[in-house]
């Protein structure tokens, strides 16, 4: 536990409600008010501050509730009776300025916070926490790729070339850049102790900035409901100096497994309680790959697909296109392992049926057809399609 | 997980099978027994006492708005059992299933009981629950004799409790969605859900949906076209104007989710691409369009036990109510705000700092109105003479819950604050604050209000104040724990825990949840001793309250036709007005009053609904066609039924209403010093 108070921590000291809480040590820590890292820290002082700026105007409004309701009880005869009476301007006044007053104050803290807390925004300087005083130069962001896969996360560092599973660790004092994405569900990445959470879905890209500025063990999870296994989509999220950091890279490094495409298919497959995992290399395009929902050796980019789109489509030739994605559509992702992909004579089935007609007679492939004559409506066929078709 | 086999699609009984009776789930067994038995029992008792004739002539086919209104009542009573079985069930699993313990629920059931829970507390509780007492209330309160389309209004009511069925039937047949109760893709999709639980959560949804909708057509119609002379807008009783403004959202919204409902049917169906991962597709569209509707639902529910706790406040205050032109725009207000704020569900989204704070700040803004109306009650209590009967204690009840479930609404709406509480047991904790303190207290307030208006006795008061003081400390004995755990970072829908530190709040929970049944059971025991004892609690003078709007001046339980002659209005609070100006009940000059008749379209065009539900589910296309085509065939029969109307001869008026003169008389009689009171 830090033991150097800052104002925050005065604050809610000051928080009858709360400051009861500690109280009941030993039953859990309140880890939104008191967290790890310097975003998460602001995020809840902005709950604490919130509500006391609420309870401005709530506690005097329960208060009078019970001193009224007291009051003016039938059996209190001494209390003033004014039947008919029902307006007044100065309380009409009152009761509209004061909750007014309120919101322009709360307002304007939310304009402010939700910009300076933006997930996207870059971190411009060290924390108020952070030893590196404002002003200062900040270290580099250490980039980490997170895809949130059925029921566990992946997290990916480039600039190491490893991957790990369910086991995330990073350096105190160094700004964190997160890139997040998702193979098949909604997911939401969030780790208490660092920063507030961002969902992680499939096909797209998220991003949250966020800095450890103490060093410690923590946890994550995914904060969506994601499928059966989501109860257990936990990991340890980990703080340590820039030494063990380096130490534990070294650690990874000399693991056996790599991630590869292929491997990465095997692993999105849906799994629970998986236990920490380390690939000492890791496939460089992987995550913009999982963005693209192409790790599958043949099939075309989301990001292909747009670009193709955007210059007026295929034509006729778009079919193939349409084939090699939809193929595997109404199966949830990673459900259909590698064996059902792959036909008898070892050929793949995404190319096999995307090059092929059906046969409508026995329901086997016909011979691959020729798509050269395909052109669609006097467009010609982009370089890379053509290459990637034949 | 292996991967999915396509289901095999027989033409006679499409995907269903034996196998989809869930024999190997113990607790559905055994609630399937206890439901059998205890339903063999009612059908046996039923025919015994020979009334199904009288169910079907009064009650089923009525088109009367009272008996609607009750029906609807029943409904959510019925579903709000199950609804709450199904958190019991919740919090039981969460109090054990720690320390490697995998509680007594798998993830398959699991799933579908938190899912379940929410569809059904919504839908099919609040929703029935609050359409009842509009129902019953509001024509009575504008004099009007019944609703502006009165088959409309039994077809709603029969459309709600189709799909009610349809949900109940997935527990015994197949099983229910397991996606949360807004089913948001890509989990809901064809790929990550290939069986029937997200079909019978969206077509459930679709057929209450009708009824939904055309009962908020048929009332804003109502209100508008029906209010006795004299009552201009602003001399509308407040519940009135709050169920205006409801009805107009739910015309305004329910829509959108009707056709949310209906994409992600063509995504399941016939595989378009609306909200999947490949293709264009977009979930992001998704959960902006069903929160678009979401969100105000929230405010259809709210706003008309709104409505309740200002005529309750300023009845048993013996008052008027404080500021009732700003309470009026005060609704307005938040009715139109209500659409504008949807996105602060999912700031998680990624939306960008400058959205996020828009939507946070008309959030925030939606706060102003409601705190205005929080003192306008408080006024109004201020130099009254406040009653304490029940529903005067929900209220106070209410105001000092809803407050501290406001602020928590508000700070969830500060986008850095909900990026660490977003989709925690705080959220957990806030809106079952505002639902249970809000909603709920103000239906046990409204139907301990007007249950002597409906049955012409008033309920027990010793089981209620049980009732009262199981559910209000209950209330924050279940849900503390989880404020408190939204701090530290536990999330929702989580079927087991690591941490044993967390074990012991949720069982303080599970506590709090045991109170509100003894709650629950004590409701139910004041309903049947109340009955029993009937005569007791008899109120014969119409009036019981002292009331101040127009349903009290009127017998209990009102004539069919309501009132016998339409009343003149010239003040706010129309029947106080009445009794100030000691104005005298006209008997005589009895006129033939002309009267809806009662028909079984609606029962027959929700059956075959349901069946067309249940067909479309489990793949049985024959059947669905059918089903279809005699929907459209009977509904254009019906258009040929021209016995639509009947006359109460005058004769028959004079009859009931001298019946009531005698019953006053004899009132007065018997307390000569009651006038004055």
């Amino acid at each position: 536990m830090p033991t150097n108070p800052n104002a925050g921590r005065l604050i809610r000291r000051a928080l009858p409600v709360l400051a009861t809480l500690p109280l009941l040590a030993g039953c859990g820590e309140l880890i939104v008010l008191d967290p790890a890292g310097d975003i998460a820290r602001q995020q809840g002082n902005l709950v604490v501050i919130s509500t006391l700026l609420m309870l401005l105007i709530v506690a005097p409004v329960m208060a009078a509730t019970a001193w009224f309701a007291w009051k003016y009880r039938a059996a209190n005869t001494d209390a003033k009776y004014a039947p008919d009476w029902d307006h007044s301007t100065q309380l009409e006044l009152l009761i509209w300025a004061a909750p007014l007053m309120i919101i322009i104050c709360l307002g304007a803290l939310t304009w402010v916070s939700t910009h300076l807390l933006d997930p996207y925004r870059p971190l411009t300087s060290g924390g108020a926490e952070s030893p590196l005083g404002p002003g200062q130069e900040l270290q580099a962001p250490l980039e980490v790729q997170v895809v949130a896969l059925d029921w566990k996360w992946l997290f990916i560092y480039p600039e190491q070339g490893i991957a790990t599973v369910n086991e995330f660790v990073a350096p105190v004092d160094r700004p964190i850049s997160f890139r997040i994405s998702g193979s098949s569900v909604m997911n939401s990445f969030y780790i208490p102790a660092l920063a507030g959470q961002i969902y992680a879905m499939p096909g797209m890209e998220t991003k949250l900035h966020a800095e450890f500025d103490q060093t410690g063990s923590f946890f994550g999870l995914s904060a969506n409901y994601s499928g059966a296994g989501f109860s257990n989509m936990q990991f340890g999220a980990h703080s340590m100096s820039a030494g063990d950091f380096d130490r534990w890279v070294q650690k990874v490094r000399s693991s056996p497994g790599e991630l590869t495409r292929d491997a990465y298919l095997l692993l999105e497959r849906p799994s629970e309680k998986v236990p920490p995992m380390h690939f000492s290399a890791v496939e460089p395009q992987l995550f913009d790959l999982v963005v693209n929902m192409c790790v599958e050796e043949d099939k075309m980019c989301a990001h292909e697909m747009m670009a193709i789109d955007e210059r007026g489509g295929l034509g006729l030739a778009g079919i193939h296109n349409v084939r090699r994605l939809a193929y595997d559509k109404h199966a949830g992702r990673g459900s259909a392992g590698p064996d059902s992909m792959l036909l008898a004579d070892g050929s793949r089935y995404v190319q096999a049926t995307c090059l092929a007609q059906l046969d409508p007679v026995k329901g086997g492939l016909l011979d691959p057809v020729n798509v050269a004559p395909l052109t669609g409506a006097g467009l010609s066929r982009p370089a890379s399609l053509a290459a990637a078709l034949l | 997980m292996t991967p999915h086999p396509a289901p095999e699609v027989g033409p006679i009984l499409g995907r269903l099978s034996l196998e989809a009776i869930p024999l190997h789930e113990p607790i559905l067994v055994a609630t399937f027994g206890a439901v059998a038995v205890g339903g063999l029992a009612m059908l046996a008792l039923l025919t015994k006492f020979r009334l199904w004739g009288y169910l079907w002539n009064e009650w089923f086919t009525s088109v009367d708005h009272k008996k609607i209104g009750i029906m609807y009542m029943v409904l959510g009573l019925v579903m709000f059992l199950r609804g709450f079985a199904d958190a019991i069930m919740m919090r039981i699993q969460q109090a054990i299933a720690f320390g490697g313990s995998e509680g007594y629920l798998n993830a398959h059931h699991y799933d579908q009981v938190f899912t379940a829970h929410g569809v059904i507390m919504i839908f099919f509780v609040a929703m029935p629950f609050v359409t009842g007492l509009m129902n019953y209330v509001v024509p009575l309160q504008i004099g009007a004799r019944d609703v502006s389309f009165p088959f409309l209004n039994n077809f709603s009511f029969w459309m709600t409790t189709a799909g009610a069925v349809l949900v109940m039937a997935s527990l015994f047949i197949g099983e229910f969605a397991q996606t949360g109760w807004l089913a948001y893709p890509p989990l809901s999709g064809i790929a990550y859900s290939p069986n029937v639980g997200v079909d019978y959560y969206l077509w459930s949804l679709q057929v209450a949906g009708v009824g939904t909708t055309l009962s908020g057509i048929n009332l804003i119609v109502t209100i508008l076209k029906l209010r006795a002379p004299g009552m201009g807008l602003m001399k509308m009783p407040i519940f009135t104007w709050t169920s205006l403004c409801t009805n107009i959202l739910i015309v305004a919204s329910f829509p959108v989710l009707t056709a949310v409902l209906t994409l992600l049917t063509l995504d399941r169906y016939v595989g378009t691409n609306f909200f999947t991962n490949d293709f264009g597709g977009s979930a992001m569209m998704y959960v902006n369009l069903i929160w678009i509707w979401g969100h105000p639902e929230v405010y259809i529910l709210i706003l008309p036990l709104f409505g309740v706790f200002s005529e309750v406040t300023s009845t048993f205050s013996g008052k008027r109510l404080f500021g009732y032109t700003s309470m009026v725009y005060a609704t307005i207000v938040i009715m139109i705000l209500s659409y504008l704020v949807w996105l602060h569900h999912f700031f998680t989204m990624g939306s960008g700092a400058s959205v996020n704070s828009f939507f946070g700040i008309t959030t925030m803004i939606i706060s102003i109105p409601t705190g205005a109306k929080l003192f306008n009650w408080l006024f109004t209590m201020y130099r009254g003479r406040i009653r304490y009967e029940l529903p005067m204690m929900w209220t106070v009840a209410f105001m000092l819950t809803f407050t501290v479930g406001g602020m928590t609404g508000v700070l969830l709406a500060v986008p850095p604050a909900d990026f660490v509480l977003h989709n925690s047991l705080f959220l957990i904790a806030h809106f079952h604050n505002v639902i249970i303190g809000g909603v709920l207290f103000g239906l046990f307030a409204a139907i301990n209000f007007w249950w002597p208006k409906a049955f012409g006795f008033k309920l027990n008061t010793f089981w209620g104040k049980v009732s009262f003081w199981c559910w209000v400390p209950g209330f924050w004995v279940a849900f503390t724990p989880l404020y408190v755990m939204g701090l530290m970072g536990v999330t929702r829908r989580m079927r087991v825990f690591d941490d044993p530190d967390l074990q012991i709040w949720f069982v303080i929970a599970a506590i709090g949840a045991v109170m509100i049944a003894a709650g629950i059971g004590a409701m139910l025991v004041q309903f049947a001793v109340s009955i029993w004892k009937r005569e007791e609690l008899r109120d014969e003078s119409g009036d019981p309250w002292n009331g101040r709007t127009l349903e009290w001046a009127t017998s209990s339980p009102p004539p069919e036709y309501n009132f016998a002659f339409t009343p003149m209005i010239h003040d706010l609070d129309a029947w106080h007005d009445m009794k100030n100006r000691h104005h005298d009940r006209p008997i005589t000059g009895y006129r033939d009053i002309h009267m809806p008749r009662s028909t079984g379209t609606g029962v027959i065009l929700a059956g075959i609904s349901l069946v067309m539900g249940f067909a479309l589910v489990w793949h049985i296309w024959w059947l669905a066609a059918l089903s279809f085509v005699s929907l459209i065939g009977y509904a254009i029969y019906h258009t040929f039924n021209y016995d639509r109307d009947f006359h109460i001869p005058a004769a028959r008026v004079a009859e009931v209403e001298e019946a009531r003169s005698r019953q006053l008389d004899a009132l007065r009689a018997a307390e000569p010093q009651a006038a004055g009171a």
